[in-house]
């Protein structure tokens, strides 16, 4: 078998445009069959808008995508049995229960009935929704809308799963149940593409690539970004935060400042040789109390250094 | 192959919704029987009881025996007697009465002499039914023992009335409401169906699955000709066993025509969805379509006395067409043949919404 097959998604110069605006923006992705890929991004970064044209919602404005060994959106209607999709909202019917909606979903996907509902009970058991067999959806907790929406997802088996931000209702225990079920479906053979904003979630994807403003800034693992992200990092601990900030503001070789509680995190590029002495020296300066040290890089300082402005980094350099 | 299965699907689903939408299963019932005892019973052309004051300066044998008789027609509810025409005119600007009856003092003279009027009638005029009232009672004959009667006229036409000699004007509204019933349950109901799937993000995810548009329409529309055909049987029934309105005309004819336009307000509702964004929107597009609807079709004001530029915008209508057709099978007996022509204007109306939806549709998956 080729490299090619083996990827369940390759995409090429992907775009999209809403009139002036570019959604996505000449996107290029190769995802490996089998594994977590993540979609990290902050708000209108074009997530939502690349799944739409990975699954053929949308049609691209400029180049294309081969999704499971077919183009997209040409052969769009051959490919939906053989995906699953969960909406950024709840996208069931409120006023049918579980099972009606399992039942609704299964024959959409013209399930023979003895298997249709060997099927449902399955489902209905492997995603905690036993007690909630006859209950209407809409009155459910976001938890368990959600377990609903990805076991209609995952009713036909698919082979690719496409997840919008799929845990952006959910408290955080059930976003822990929900990833396990996840890793279980990976380990079976399913494909997942998952957007999200969240850096604890990103970090569980074997490989994720960073959006922003339509472009792919970063992919790879998250080891692997966390290693490369061209900025080092000093975790700065000061008596007046508010002062050691204004003073680090003034030095236009940081590139960005975080404050994390007490703490700071100050990210300056690699090609600065002592960044340490020089944060050092200005707090002496100032008369500023403070304590700094390097520390190694997070997936928010990979996703920070990649979402800088360009002007920014080149200022800081 | 598949196509069956799915489609079924989506009625089911359809209907188990609508089972469950109490307000909406409400309405399916509620509307045609709520207007239609309206529109019976309320809503009356043959006017009766109007509010009215007399004033009889004459007081004379013969001026009593007129009001007693002005009394017998029930056109009229003597509520006042009072002294003088200006007491007639303080009681119409109150808006107490509608008429107000002045018989002069010289009233008996006046009776004989054929070159003046006997007595007079103060109308308020505001509304035009009340005055085509005052001009009927104009013409009422009075009968005047000692003196020799002028010989009655023949009068210029004698009136012949057709298809509804009792003159009830119940057997008048009755086609055309069926009309006006469809059109805005049919519309509401499809144009709600649709958008309430996009407002929800239902949409989205059924565009995923391999459902097709074609389906998915389909399926949605389909429990709503149900209901239409249901409705119908209703309107039917109400006006057979409560109000006595005929069918003279085939029933088979009356469904055929029915069908027709059901398909061409679901269509039109189909398209609506496409327009608009939310439910709202499509309750108040719906009103918008009602409107011109009730107003020129023929469903109220005769279709002939319109402008001639309104009367385009009539022929543009389902409605004004189902009406024509209601009302020639139901009250004439007409062959469904000799109205071919309003049947193929709902047929060709139905086809240009369909198509017009349909192509819009496909284009908001992008």
């Amino acid at each position: 078998m080729s490299n090619e097959a083996e990827l369940a998604i390759k995409a090429r110069d992907l775009t999209k445009r809403f009139g002036s605006l570019t959604a996505v923006d000449h996107l290029d992705l190769d995802v490996p069959r089998s594994i977590i890929y993540g979609f990290l991004g902050p708000n209108g970064s074009g997530k939502t808008t690349a799944i739409r044209m990975l699954c053929g919602l949308l049609t691209p404005s400029e180049g294309g995508a081969t999704v499971l060994g077919l183009d997209v959106p040409k052969h769009a209607q051959s490919l939906k049995p053989q995906i699953g999709y969960m909406t950024q909202k709840f996208s069931l019917y409120g006023d049918l229960t579980v099972q009606e909606n399992l039942a609704f979903i299964a024959d959409i996907y013209s399930y023979a009935r003895s298997e249709r509902n060997k099927r449902i009970d399955e489902l209905i058991e492997n995603y905690d929704l036993v007690q909630q067999r006859k209950q209407f959806a809409g009155t459910m907790s976001g938890g368990q809308k959600q377990r609903l929406a990805l076991a209609c997802a995952v009713l036909n088996k698919p082979k690719l799963l496409l997840l919008d931000e799929p845990t952006s209702a959910v408290d955080p225990k059930s976003r822990r149940d929900f990833w396990s079920k996840l890793f279980a479906l990976a380990d079976g053979g399913t494909t997942i593409l998952a957007s999200t904003h969240y850096m604890d979630e990103a970090e569980r994807c074997h490989r994720l690539a960073i959006l922003d403003r339509g472009r792919k800034v970063a992919d790879g693992s998250p080891a692997s970004l966390q290693a490369a992200t061209g900025m080092s990092v000093i975790e700065v601990l000061a008596k007046d935060t508010q002062a050691a900030q204004i003073e680090l503001v003034k030095l236009p070789e940081v590139a960005s400042i975080t404050q994390l509680g007490m703490r700071l995190r100050v990210l300056v590029p690699e090609k600065i040789s002592d960044p340490l002495a020089l944060v050092n020296r200005v707090f002496a300066d100032a008369n500023v109390e403070a304590s700094s040290e390097i520390v190694s890089a997070s997936l928010e300082d990979v996703f920070v250094a990649a979402t800088l402005d360009s002007s920014d980094v080149e200022k800081a350099a | 192959m598949t196509t069956a299965p799915r489609l079924l699907a989506v009625m089911r689903k359809e209907l188990l919704q609508l089972k469950r939408d109490r307000l909406t299963f409400a309405m399916i019932v509620g509307i045609p029987v709520m207007q239609m005892l309206l529109f019976g019973y309320a809503i009356n052309t043959d006017v009766r009881n109007l509010a009215s004051a007399v004033a009889d300066q004459s007081n004379s044998h013969l001026s009593r025996q007129f009001i007693a008789d002005l009394g017998q027609t029930q056109v009229l509810d003597l509520r006042y007697v009072v002294d003088t025409p200006r007491e007639i005119e303080a009681l119409l600007e109150a808006g107490q009465i509608s008429i107000g009856i002045h018989i002069p003092p010289d009233f008996d003279r006046r009776v004989i002499d054929d070159r003046r009027t006997a007595a007079h009638l103060l109308v308020d005029a505001v509304d035009p039914t009340v005055l085509g009232v005052a001009n009927q009672l104009r013409n009422m004959p009075l009968k005047f023992d000692s003196t020799v009667l002028p010989a009655e006229r023949a009068g210029t036409f004698e009136v012949r009335p057709y298809f509804n000699p009792e003159r009830r004007s119940v057997v008048f509204v009755i086609p055309g409401l069926m009309g006006i019933i469809l059109t805005l349950t049919m519309m509401l109901f499809t144009a709600v169906a649709v958008v309430r799937e996009r407002e929800h993000g239902n949409l989205e995810l059924l565009i995923n699955t391999p459902v097709s548009t074609t389906q998915l329409m389909i399926g949605k529309v389909v429990p709503y000709i149900m209901i239409g055909i249901v409705q119908l049987a209703l309107i039917i029934a109400v006006g057979r066993f409560l109000f006595d309105v005929p069918i003279r005309g085939s029933i088979l004819d009356l469904y055929l025509a029915a069908s027709a336009f059901i398909a061409a307000n679901l269509a039109l509702g189909l398209f609506v969805s496409t327009l608009v964004k939310t439910q709202f929107q499509a309750i108040q597009i719906t009103i918008f379509f009602l409107l011109p609807s009730i107003l020129l079709s023929g469903f109220i004001f005769p279709f002939d006395g319109m402008p001639r530029v309104v009367q385009y915008i009539g022929e543009v209508l389902p409605t004004t067409h189902f009406i024509r057709l209601t009302r020639g099978i139901m009250l004439r007996e007409a062959p469904l043949g000799d109205m071919f022509q309003d049947l193929l204007a709902l047929g060709v109306f139905a086809l240009v919404a369909m198509s017009a939806a349909m192509l819009r549709f496909s284009k908001r998956l992008d």
